[in-house]
């Protein structure tokens, strides 16, 4: 039975959510065809070993460790061939990476090494025999694809927050090995990662997201928002294209077609119209809270509970009672 | 400065989709296409960097049948020079086909950069980019929201979940675009009336082998919702309890 491989991405030398989340998905692919072995790979400055144990309790069998002091940062050459050059001897059936914003740089880079096609930003898959049938949301999520990718390996990218990370704890064994090329030899240099202030909880990671419209008037008033945000102590901030265009908020914080496209457990839109790139962004959520003063606003199409009324009423009560509620 | 920038043409977003009778495909009934946003975005940087240099050329490349004549004439008439078709009769949703097309047309092309734009709003897979860079063995950046180009090197800024990476390369290049870089322009009269007489190349494309293939299209599932818990402050505390009973969110 072959192994199966999961990419476990790191920043400043912890592993991100997304790490355990491939490993779930390759522990997964595994057990669902006779029980293979899961292989995850990670790379990092020295001391980044110490992370394997963490990989081990989502099931990784085996954590290969590529350690060099070049690699505190991403390295994208250094990556994707240490990636590609582990796949192609590990005879894979199947590789996991996430579309997180280092995976979507690093998957297809590697895929393309393999020769192999990927399936990209996938939010469910099986295996079928050595293929994998995925879905992704196409057509700004309009469309729900089924595709099928011949594996030599099958190389997918998985939406995070699709595949809920699940404990199935081991301990794994450790192997370190050397970086496919030097990463001094890297033409693409990352000089600089900066934390962007007051970013918290990133949108892709939190289990809550609070995001505004313009229907909030001005920069000032998304402090209602912030607040909301904070009272549920679990939740990012979000936006729509018309507010970080008009520089109240960060582009970064932007949701939808030409944003981030988020899938949390709960998404309280507040004083936005629902617009179809911003739905695309965030039609996935679990839960969809719209608060508009608008009873016709497209956003309570998709919403599973709406408030008709003013945001700057409603929701200061809103965050009152999710206080309350969350005993704080 | 010689750039290529590569574009798709796509269907407007904004249209009711259906699906075709083979449930493989959209129902092509009433579509009208534009050029994918993020390849927008790429042709104005190109745009702009060969303004900017005094010197040099955007040529405009797309994958497809006939209809991305169109799109492409669309690229000339914001000021591209000229254009290529690699003509195909269908796109096929397999990234790595489309890449290993357009690697074969760019490879010896002598440009600088190749721009892409980091998704493209069919597919939304953002690899055809990356996957030409290593198809001919190029140093790529991907999904940049900031270039700043001096002495046969660029820096570039992309943004990651809750941070930023700096990133420096030297030309020739594949950058794939996105957001927040550059509003692309709106072509004048004067750029379509030229356009028409600017060359457009038309050549079989050499797409490579398809090993990811769509098995069905759907429409996703309407949300059940729509249910108005009330209207104004009052109606926050039913609001709370359904979040606490129903949705199990609090
Ligand atoms: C190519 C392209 C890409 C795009 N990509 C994106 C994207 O990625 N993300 C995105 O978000 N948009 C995107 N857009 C823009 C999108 O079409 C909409 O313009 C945008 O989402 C609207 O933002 P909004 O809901 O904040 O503003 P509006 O549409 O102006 O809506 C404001 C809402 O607030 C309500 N309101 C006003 N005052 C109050 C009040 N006091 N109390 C309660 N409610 C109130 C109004 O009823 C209205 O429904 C894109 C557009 C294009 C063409
Ligand atoms: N058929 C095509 N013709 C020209 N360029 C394309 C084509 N398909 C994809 N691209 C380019 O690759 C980018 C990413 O596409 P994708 O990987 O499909 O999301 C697009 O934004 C375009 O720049």
């Amino acid at each position: 039975m072959g192994a199966t491989f999961a990419f476990a991405e790191s920043r400043d030398g912890a592993l991100r959510k997304v790490a355990f989340e491939t490993v779930t998905a390759a522990r997964r692919t595994a057990d669902g065809s006779g029980g293979g072995e899961v292989h995850a790979l990670l790379l990092g400055a020295p001391g980044i070993a110490a992370k394997a144990e963490e990989l081990g309790r989502y099931g990784a069998d085996l954590v290969i460790v590529v350690e060099d002091p070049g690699l505190e940062r991403y390295s994208p050459e250094v990556f994707a061939a240490s990636a590609a050059e582990r796949i192609r001897t590990g005879g894979y059936r199947a590789a996991f990476f996430s579309a997180s914003a280092q995976g979507r740089d690093l998957a297809p880079r590697t895929a393309a090494r393999l020769g192999v096609s990927l399936a990209s930003d996938v939010t469910e898959f099986e295996m079928r025999g050595d293929a994998v049938v995925v879905r992704h949301p196409a057509y700004t999520g309009k469309v729900i694809a089924t595709m099928r990718l011949a594996g030599a390996p099958a190389v997918v990218s998985l939406r995070p927050g699709a595949i809920a990370a699940v404990e199935q704890a081991r301990s794994p064994r450790v192997e370190q090995a050397a970086p496919a090329m030097a990463p001094s030899a890297a033409r693409v240099v990352v000089t600089e990662t900066s934390q962007r202030a007051g970013a918290k909880l990133d949108l892709g990671e939190a289990p809550v997201i609070v995001s505004g419209g313009r229907g909030l008037r001005a920069a000032e008033n998304f402090k209602l928002v912030e607040d909301l945000a904070a009272a549920f102590g679990n939740a990012a901030v979000g936006a729509t294209r018309a507010v970080t265009d008009d520089g109240w908020r960060p582009a970064t914080d932007q949701i939808g077609q030409t944003g981030r496209v988020v899938s949390p457990e709960l998404y309280v839109a507040v004083g936005i119209s629902g617009a179809i790139q911003h739905l695309a962004g965030m039609r996935t959520a679990k839960t969809i809270v719209a608060i508009n003063k608008d009873k016709d606003a497209p956003i309570f199409k998709i919403a599973d509970y709406g408030i008709v009324g003013d945001v700057f009423e409603v929701v200061p009560r809103l965050t009152e009672e999710v206080r309350k509620a969350r005993g704080h | 400065m010689k750039i290529a920038v590569c574009i798709k043409r796509v269907p407007e977003m904004e249209l009711r989709f259906s699906i075709a009778s083979d449930r493989k495909s959209l129902d092509q009934t009433g579509l009208k296409y534009e050029i994918s946003d993020f390849d927008g975005y790429a042709l104005e940087v190109a745009l702009q960097l060969v303004e900017k240099a005094g010197s040099g050329e955007v040529v405009a490349i797309s994958v497809g049948p006939d209809g991305v004549q169109e799109t492409l004439r669309k690229a000339l008439a914001m000021g591209a020079a000229r254009a290529v078709q690699l003509k195909a009769d269908h796109v096929p949703f397999d990234g790595f086909a489309t890449a290993t097309a357009l690697a074969a047309e760019l490879k010896a092309g002598g440009y600088d950069l190749l721009l892409f734009g980091r998704m493209a709003a069919d597919t939304a897979s953002g690899i055809v980019g990356p996957m030409t860079a290593e198809l001919l063995d190029l140093p790529c950046v991907t999904a940049i929201s900031h270039l700043e180009l001096a002495g046969g090197r660029g820096t570039a800024r992309r943004d990651l979940e809750g941070a930023s990476e700096t990133v420096q390369f030297p030309l020739p290049a594949v950058l794939t675009i996105d957001e927040g870089i550059a509003r692309p322009r709106l072509a004048t009269l004067k750029g379509i009336m030229a356009a028409k007489k600017k060359p457009l190349d038309v050549r079989p494309a050499q797409l490579g082998k398809v090993s990811l293939t769509v098995e069905s299209m759907a429409l996703p599932p309407e949300r059940a919702g729509g249910k108005i818990v009330g209207e104004g402050p009052d109606a926050v505390p039913e609001l709370v309890r359904l979040l606490r009973t129903e949705a199990k969110v609090l």
